[in-house]
């Protein structure tokens, strides 16, 4: 916009009328530009690499995050009161999280283990010691008028998590990502408030209140809204992996912030805003095109962005201004005085004496926890990849539909039929299914078993593919029958008796003359034609390798 | 003063019922008990009653051995301390609003004063070549709980601390309570 904006003002001298037509010029160059980003939502990494190409001084987006991930334990961080989703209001706390005066807090090792585990899983630098400060701020459901949340010195920093994202014109390209993890921190969630705004009151539940929770600070290492959603849909992966949290964005377990600035790339960093409140994946996506639209307009309009918090209303996919707590934040970070430090010991050697007493249980030691890591996503795809000679694509879909990988396992161990050549029927067919009808692995109405048999029909040569993509979806309308019973009730078994595929053949070549003098000529392709329309005369139930041969005999 | 009412609706009793806060009448406490004790070490030096008016201060307190029965320290010299501190208003504006605590009266700003003063004694003294620390207790390790549950389902217990409960929940009011305007504000010191 800015280079239009200086063509047009000689223009303006010229005369009026271009100008005029100069100014719907640069109308149409908007919407263009508009297009081209809301396009990039989908495919952006393929535009940012084009518009870097063709425009070095295009404003991009700079995004990192801050996560919260809600810690999988049955006690609070502090308290020994239990944590769980829907329970009856302030049933599940204690003194402590009700900030009664006298209660200390006293941490749960669990929650240290589930960071440590976590923070080895992203590759970071576990800090021996860490420690606890209070972060001040008052709202209705800190009770305590603070929280409990680790500034100075976290458990963890220094970590990376790499990602992948589906790329290219077909949207089928491994495109791999890192973004650094600045550090990972535990701290207590707080409780729930529920406005009432027609009595003007609010209501405090505190059952979410001294909940533990992992901040994960990534750096701002990402450039759109689909590098950020797979990078937290990654994370969501290890985190499940580890069972170290739940994962579940509509349940709050895992709660994003995300940072957006936009720059010309090589120059400093812009002023960024903070987008709250997002939670899913599609929207963490869409609120960041947002956003980064939103600055890379006002900043051609010739406004500033403001630093400010805001909010994405997933009605209209924008995102708003957020009231301001006073303008001025000041959380006054101090010292837990409650809390000494808390050291992560490297080896059970190295735990003193003193402390190994009794039950040994009271320290947290890397030495177990390290060889005890589950196995992490990219791992499980490596898996894939080499022991079914999948690509990477295809593993990569496995890993991130929840359960998919297991059903598919679950199929390869009971068919002949090479993984290879069955990963399409899961990947395409099932996972087509599933999606048209919003469904999740788990609730597929075709068992891994019942896939198989249908499978294996085709492997042995019974039925062709089109016949089998037919049963299938008769499977996933009827769930009670089974592969077999379809395909002989609607007599949908492969035609190879050679006599009545004789007929059809000779049928078909009679009444197209034409492509045969074309085959005859040499042009080999219309056989293909051909084999099209005798299948299409058996409702795709002839055997193919027959027709083949029948036809090929026949027109030599 | 008890649970809820202190934590939860914290900032109902502050500043909707605008009382005055504890925290700052216990440091003026501290505040002029200390400027006693300087006092009474400064009299001390030039008469010889101090063994009576030490004897006053603690006299309703049996005493501990851990305290000593005469002052070791040495005063400090007001020309040692920084020059008398001038809050602006805008700082006593940021104050109130960070402690949600009103103390926009002479005698506020007075005892605020003071506190600063008090705390200006620091300056005075040597660190050079000292660790600073967070805690006395940062060489003792943190030692972890167990993760079972043991606390928890006494609702009823924590409801009755609060003033105002619907069904099993606190209520508290909407959003944050605006403090008052600066003109208010002003016209608060005035009348004080």
């Amino acid at each position: 916009m800015a280079a239009c904006n200086v063509l047009v003002t000689p223009l303006l001298y010229v005369n009026k009328q271009s100008a005029l037509f100069y100014h719907k010029a640069c109308n149409i160059h908007r919407q263009c530009v508009t297009k081209k980003i809301s396009t990039s939502v989908s495919r952006c990494t393929s535009q940012a690499h084009l518009q870097k190409k063709s425009r070095p001084h295009e404003l991009v987006g700079v995004v990192g995050l801050e996560i919260h991930a809600q810690i999988q334990s049955n006690t609070k961080l502090f308290s020994a009161s239990k944590v769980g989703f829907s329970a009856p209001p302030n049933s599940l706390v204690s003194f402590f999280d009700a900030s009664l005066p006298g209660t200390l807090p006293v941490l749960n090792r669990r929650c240290v283990e589930a960071a440590v585990m976590t923070a080895l899983a992203l590759n970071c630098t576990i800090n021996n010691t860490s420690f606890f400060d209070r972060k001040h701020y008052f709202y209705a459901d800190l009770p305590a008028g603070y929280q409990i949340t680790q500034q100075r010195r976290a458990v963890a920093v220094d970590g990376q998590l790499a990602y992948s994202l589906l790329g290219g014109r077909k949207r089928n390209q491994i495109q791999s990502k890192t973004v650094r993890i600045k550090q990972i921190q535990l701290e207590q969630d707080s409780g729930k408030s529920l406005h009432d705004d027609q009595r003007s009151q609010t209501l405090i539940d505190l059952n979410r209140a001294g909940v533990g929770l992992m901040e994960l600070v990534m750096e701002p290492d990402m450039s759109c809204g689909e590098e950020a959603a797979a990078a937290v849909r990654e994370l969501q992966l290890v985190l499940q992996a580890l069972g170290t949290c739940q994962g579940n964005m509509s349940e709050g377990q895992l709660r994003v912030d995300a940072n957006v600035s936009v720059h010309r790339p090589g120059e400093a960093l812009g002023i960024r805003t903070e987008v709250k409140n997002i939670n899913s994946a599609r929207f963490l996506s869409r609120a960041i095109d947002y956003e980064i639209q939103r600055q890379i307009e006002s900043l051609e309009r010739g406004e500033a962005v403001l630093n400010e918090t805001r909010t994405y209303d997933s009605k209209s996919g924008h995102t708003i201004p957020m009231r301001d707590k006073e303008g001025l934040q000041d959380y006054r970070f101090m010292p837990e005085p409650n809390l000494p430090p808390l050291v992560v010991y490297e080896d059970h050697g190295s735990v003193p004496a003193g402390l190994l007493e009794g039950t040994g249980q009271g320290v947290v030691v890397l030495e177990g926890l390290k060889e005890g890591l589950p196995e992490l996503p990219s791992v499980k795809r490596g898996r894939l990849v080499c022991s079914y000679g999948l690509l990477p694509e295809h593993s990569f879909t496995l890993v991130n539909e929840d359960g998919l990988m297991e059903y598919f396992e679950a199929v390869v161990k009971e068919t002949r039929k090479e993984p290879r050549k069955l990963i399409g029927w899961v990947t395409n067919e099932l996972l087509g299914h599933l999606k048209h009808h919003n469904l999740s692995v788990s609730e597929c109405p075709v068992s891994p078993s019942a896939m198989a048999e249908l499978l294996e029909l085709q492997e042995a040569g019974h039925i062709s593919s089109s016949v089998a993509k037919q049963v299938l979806q008769e499977m996933w309308r009827d769930p009670g029958k089974s592969a077999p019973e379809i395909v002989r009730e609607q007599d949908l078994g492969l035609v190879c008796n050679s006599s009545d595929l004789q007929s059809v053949c000779q049928r078909v070549l009679d009444s197209n003359p034409d492509q045969v003098r074309a085959l005859q000529e040499g042009n080999k392709k219309v056989l293909n034609r051909l084999m099209g329309l005798v299948q299409k005369e058996t409702k795709g139930r002839a055997d193919p390798v027959l027709v083949r041969s029948i036809l090929e005999d026949k027109t030599s | 003063m008890f649970g809820i009412n202190q934590t939860c609706a914290h900032r109902v009793q502050l500043s909707a019922h605008r009382v005055q806060l504890l925290p700052l009448l216990h440091t003026s406490r501290t505040d002029s008990m200390l400027s006693t004790n300087v006092r009474t070490l400064r009299n001390t030096r030039n008469t010889q009653t101090r063994p009576a008016t030490v004897a006053r201060l603690y006299s309703s307190y049996k005493h501990n051995l851990k305290v000593p029965q005469v002052p070791t320290w040495e005063p400090v010299r007001e020309d040692q301390l920084p020059s008398s501190p001038q809050v602006p208003a805008d700082l006593v504006d940021k104050l109130e609003r960070l402690a949600l605590v009103d103390f926009r009266t002479k005698e506020g700003l007075a005892c605020l004063e003071r506190a600063i003063r008090f705390a200006d004694q620091l300056h005075v003294v040597d660190t050079s070549g000292v660790e600073p620390m967070d805690s006395v207790l940062e060489h003792r390790q943190l030692l972890l709980r167990g993760d079972t549950v043991t606390e928890g389902d006494c609702a009823e217990k924590l409801l009755q601390l609060s003033n105002t409960t619907v069904e099993e929940y606190f209520v508290a009011p909407p959003g944050n309570i605006p403090l008052p305007r600066r003109e208010e504000r002003a016209s608060m010191l005035k009348h004080s």
